[in-house]
């Protein structure tokens, strides 16, 4: 008799080899966790790979200051429950200089997020970052490894890949370079997300429809969350219904409209949506089509 | 056709749980597609994400006003623009790298590597393959078996893809045409079965407008086939095979949280485990019982192949990653020789005798590799001599390691035979490559501790074991002289065997020929023998061309220390040539015969024969009688006439 496994299960079984390769052949790895439900995802399967023991490695939020709050609630939340001890790193530079999501734009994001994220592996010395990207959610990612080597200034090279065959990771490296690590590569958002509901993985109250103060610029719902949220002349907060499909800076995040309170209206309304997950996130769209292929050369997750 | 095989809308909409309990239960198929530039291969997975509406509205509209700018397909959707990832290929219209899509019907999530199809990317094209369970060869209808419809097959067949489909894609530009159709399946059987290739399975596509990929095509009323997809649905899983195999599991990490709990962490490779299962360590070769199979959602009754797994075992044993945990009464071997085939990866080409990381599952050891028996022109498919291998080479060779790894040959597992080698100074992963089988099994390990040891095989005998092994050129003397030895051997009571390369060839290696291939492997087939026949406390004699020093080096370390007493019949090619006992030599001087040893193949000269034996100089009689002395102890100086 047979035990045919599922696919989600082949999945997961993927994953935790991953993680457990980078464990036995790093130096220092680290998990970096942004929060979101890919993060959650990554998040719950260290826990699995190296259970009973907490996962042998930190998380790391590079952290922008611009945030949903509800995100901070949960990551110290989830923090503790884990047993792992959270890193935090901010830019103290773009902090100094007072960069932010308003007047800075791309800015905002090469120098909270792009150059923090270098900021924090080169300050750490971690050799590998455990990233939750997916090969589906941009066209750049779906010819990524899963073992994506960076030199020693942060460079991705996709012309001067290493071969990945079988599942047979070379994570050999030189001082001062390092690897990314996408164990969840092969999943689709859609896998995501059943992987949350069957899992019953804890994730932030924002993916589910809700009354949020909303405001509407340049095409995105947008969510005043604090009072930082500068309005322009005529803009008032109007309360929709509201969820987000991706979470990362508020005042760059697109909301959708929708009604979906439970983890199977967001997956009804995943499957039937007419739209990409990464639609609302304005990073993709910088420099033509061609925006998240640049940033990664750069350094970008 | 029974059931749909997109869901609709409809479904979701009306009772998203009920759709979700199902779909919690699909299955994953992981495919390649292979095909040259132009068979219309984004094309078509661009036709599989848009049917199963992996593309959204937006990615549509953005794909509408690239196809205006640079699609091929004047103002028609270029599907092929969906998955052309990055930007300088784009520019190119060529897809240069592994990229992988998702998409899922009603019963399977689906794994697409599309790989580029020109030559310079075999690397690609292994790397994609290497996690395929089948492999969709696209062909164009107008143009046929190409060249690299014959390499792409060869690569698939090579990696051990089991299920092969072959879509004779762009029908809608011949017409849909059967007998253009037949004759291209017709063509590729017989390449196919050329090559290994048993069952393939046909289809009639068009990518571009839609024909029997989600369903039968009202145009190809001649084809009763099932669609692409349906065909995609309905293939039996490698992993359920895998799970009828004998236990494997390579450790991966100990899970050492307190100084109670010790636990092995690894993805299972092969067959199913239960608690109270008894299980081998290898290389050590201790046993225990599994004690626990540990998860965070609690302990499992039973964890197969596929699954990864923390396993807790009933004793302390001595177990670290590196290591196999195997059913402990069909444990895999462990060797440190073995031969290869090897795909090249690196611009920097291979070099013999240097020293590589080589890694096979968990383990990690240093190999090197020695000059290639061959590499394989993967377009005529042929065999040619090489000294290296270089970027997209393939070859085979042989290869030792620095200690041994616990293997299986690669066509019974991708785990225990697949292995990269990774180079020690730039750390690139610069080759691929396949164990085919260990050419000596590694001395400390022992499977069966006998109870009649081979000493106690050759004490019955009063006397000592022993190899004699006879090489030089054909017509040198070998066969006269070894059997000079035998019947004085003999005749002194001692059990004696003698195995002669003629009398070989007609038995046990009927099926070999003469390249040197087929001559390593004849070489290697009489060493065992031979071995066994020690093992059982014969003295035996072999008489064979033997050529190669490497082969023969191979024997003498299959047997103890002293055991191998290399004889080196050693006659001058003239005088050889003159005496052409069997008249091959006129032969091969007048190329009737190929691979001639001294003519055209060449003959490496022991450096270190125990042995030698000069025939110009000593009558086989008198040859005889020192090698009968020697090996009964009585010279044990290696008296050699001075030349």
């Amino acid at each position: 008799m047979t035990t045919q496994l599922t696919h989600l299960q082949r999945l997961e079984a993927e994953a935790i080899h991953i993680l457990r390769e980078v464990v036995a052949e790093a130096e220092r790895p680290v998990m970096l966790y942004s929060v979101g439900k890919d993060s959650a995802v990554m998040l719950h399967l260290a826990r699995k790979a190296f259970y009973p023991a907490p996962p042998p490695f930190p998380l790391l939020h590079v952290d922008t200051t611009w945030k949903f709050r509800e995100m901070y609630t949960l990551r110290d939340k989830m923090a503790q429950k884990s047993g792992m001890e959270l890193l935090v790193w901010q830019n103290e530079e773009a902090k100094a200089r007072g960069i932010n999501p308003f007047d800075h734009g791309a800015l905002h994001t090469d120098m909270w997020k792009t150059e923090g994220l270098k900021q924090a592996l080169d300050h750490f010395a971690f050799d590998a970052a455990f990233g939750g990207a997916r090969r589906d959610e941009e066209k750049s990612r779906a010819k990524e490894r899963i073992f994506s080597f960076r030199t020693a200034s942060h460079g991705w090279d996709p012309k001067n890949q290493r071969p990945e065959l079988w599942n047979l990771y070379n994570a050999k490296k030189h001082k001062g370079e390092s690897i990314r690590v996408f164990p969840i590569s092969n999943w689709t958002e859609l896998d995501v997300w059943q992987y949350i509901q069957l899992e019953g993985i804890p994730i932030v109250p924002l993916y589910f429809a809700a009354p949020r103060p909303t405001v509407e610029r340049d095409g995105m719902l947008l969510m005043v969350d604090d009072d930082r949220f500068a309005l322009l002349a005529g803009e008032v907060p109007v309360d929709r219904s509201i969820r987000f499909r991706t979470l990362g800076c508020y005042p760059l995040t697109g909301a959708v409209e929708s009604t979906a309170a439970t983890l199977s209206q967001v997956i009804q309304e995943t499957l039937l949506t007419t739209t990409s997950e990464r639609q609302g996130r304005a990073i993709d769209k910088d420099a033509g089509g061609t925006g998240m292929e640049v940033k990664k050369q750069q350094g970008y997750f | 056709m029974a059931e749909p095989v997109y869901v609709t809308d409809a479904l979701i909409a009306e009772d998203i749980d009920a759709y979700l309990a199902r779909h919690q239960h699909k299955t994953m198929l992981r495919f390649i597609t292979c095909g040259s530039v132009d068979d219309g291969k984004s094309t078509l997975i661009g036709r599989l994400l848009y049917d199963s509406k992996m593309i959204f509205e937006d990615q549509l509209a953005a794909l509408e006003t690239d196809s205006k700018k640079v699609g091929t397909q004047g103002q028609e959707i270029d599907f092929a623009l969906l998955v052309d990832g990055l930007a300088a290929e784009r520019e190119q219209g060529i897809t240069i790298d592994v990229a992988y899509r998702f998409f899922s019907t009603e019963s399977r999530k689906f794994i697409v590597a599309d790989c580029p199809g020109h030559e310079q990317y075999t690397r690609n094209m292994v790397t994609g393959a290497s996690t395929a369970d089948l492999a969709v060869i696209l062909i164009d209808a107008r143009k046929g078996v190409l060249t690299q419809t014959r390499r792409h097959s060869y690569l698939c067949n090579l990696i051990g893809i089991r299920h092969i489909v072959l879509a004779v894609n762009k029908m809608d530009l011949v017409g849909y045409d059967q007998a253009a159709f037949d004759a291209i399946v017709d063509d590729y059987r017989h390449f196919a079965a050329s090559i290994g290739i048993g069952e393939f399975t046909a289809i009639p596509i068009s990518g571009f407008k839609g024909d029997n990929i989600t369903g039968p095509s009202g145009n190809t009323p001649w084809y009763r086939g099932a669609s692409l997809i349906e065909h995609l649905e309905g293939v039996a899983l490698d992993s359920s095979a895998d799970q009828s195999r004998p236990f494997r599991m390579p450790v991966q990490w100990v899970n050492r949280p307190n100084l109670d709990f010790r636990g092995f962490a690894g993805l299972v490779s092969a067959g199913t485990l239960r608690p109270g299962d008894a299980v081998r360590v290898l290389p050590s070769g201790k046993t225990s019982t599994v004690a626990r199979i540990v998860t965070l959602d609690g302990d499992l009754d039973v964890a197969v192949a596929g699954q990864a797994v923390t396993l807790t075992l009933a004793d302390e044993v001595d177990c670290s990653r590196g290591d196999v945990l195997a059913a402990a009464d069909q444990p895999p071997e462990a060797a440190d020789q073995f031969e290869a085939t090897l795909v090249w990866l690196a611009d920097e080409p291979l070099h013999v005798g240097r020293g590589y990381w080589l890694k096979l599952g968990t383990q990690t050891v240093s190999a090197t590799v020695q000059q290639p028996k061959y590499t394989v022109n993967v377009n005529t498919l042929d065999q040619l001599a090489a000294k290296t291998l270089e970027l997209n080479a393939i070859g085979v060779a042989e290869l030792a390691t620095d200690r041994p790894l616990v293997f299986e040959p690669y066509a019974e597992s991708r785990t225990l035979g697949g292995f990269i080698l990774i180079d020690k100074l730039t750390n690139a992963t610069v080759g691929a490559g396949m164990l085919n089988f260990a050419l000596r099994r590694a001395q400390n390990v022992h499977w069966q501790a006998l109870d009649v040891t081979r000493e106690a095989h050759a004490a019955l005998k009063s006397q000592k074991s022993a190899v004699l092994w006879f090489t030089g050129l054909s017509g040198s003397g070998k066969s006269t002289i070894a059997n000079l030895v035998e019947k004085k051997l003999h005749a002194l009571g001692h059990h004696t065997f003698l195995l002669d390369g003629d009398n070989v060839r007609h038995g046990l290696n009927k099926d070999l020929g003469f390249t040197e291939a087929d001559r390593i492997e004849n070489i290697r087939r009489v060493g065992e023998v031979a071995k066994l026949m020690a093992d059982a406390g014969l003295i035996v004699l072999t008489a064979f061309i033997s050529p190669f020093r490497a082969e023969r080096d191979m024997v003498r370390s299959m047997l103890p220390a002293g055991e191998f007493v290399e004889v080196f019949v050693d006659t001058p090619l003239e005088v050889a040539e003159a005496r052409d006992v069997k008249g091959l030599y006129k032969k091969a001087r007048s190329g009737q015969l190929k691979n001639f040893t001294g003519i055209d193949s060449p003959y490496e000269v022991p450096h270190m024969p125990e042995l030698r034996v000069e025939t110009v100089r000593e009558d086989s009689e008198m040859a005889a009688e020192r090698i009968v002395d020697y090996i009964l102890g009585k010279r044990s100086d290696m008296w050699m006439p001075t030349i």
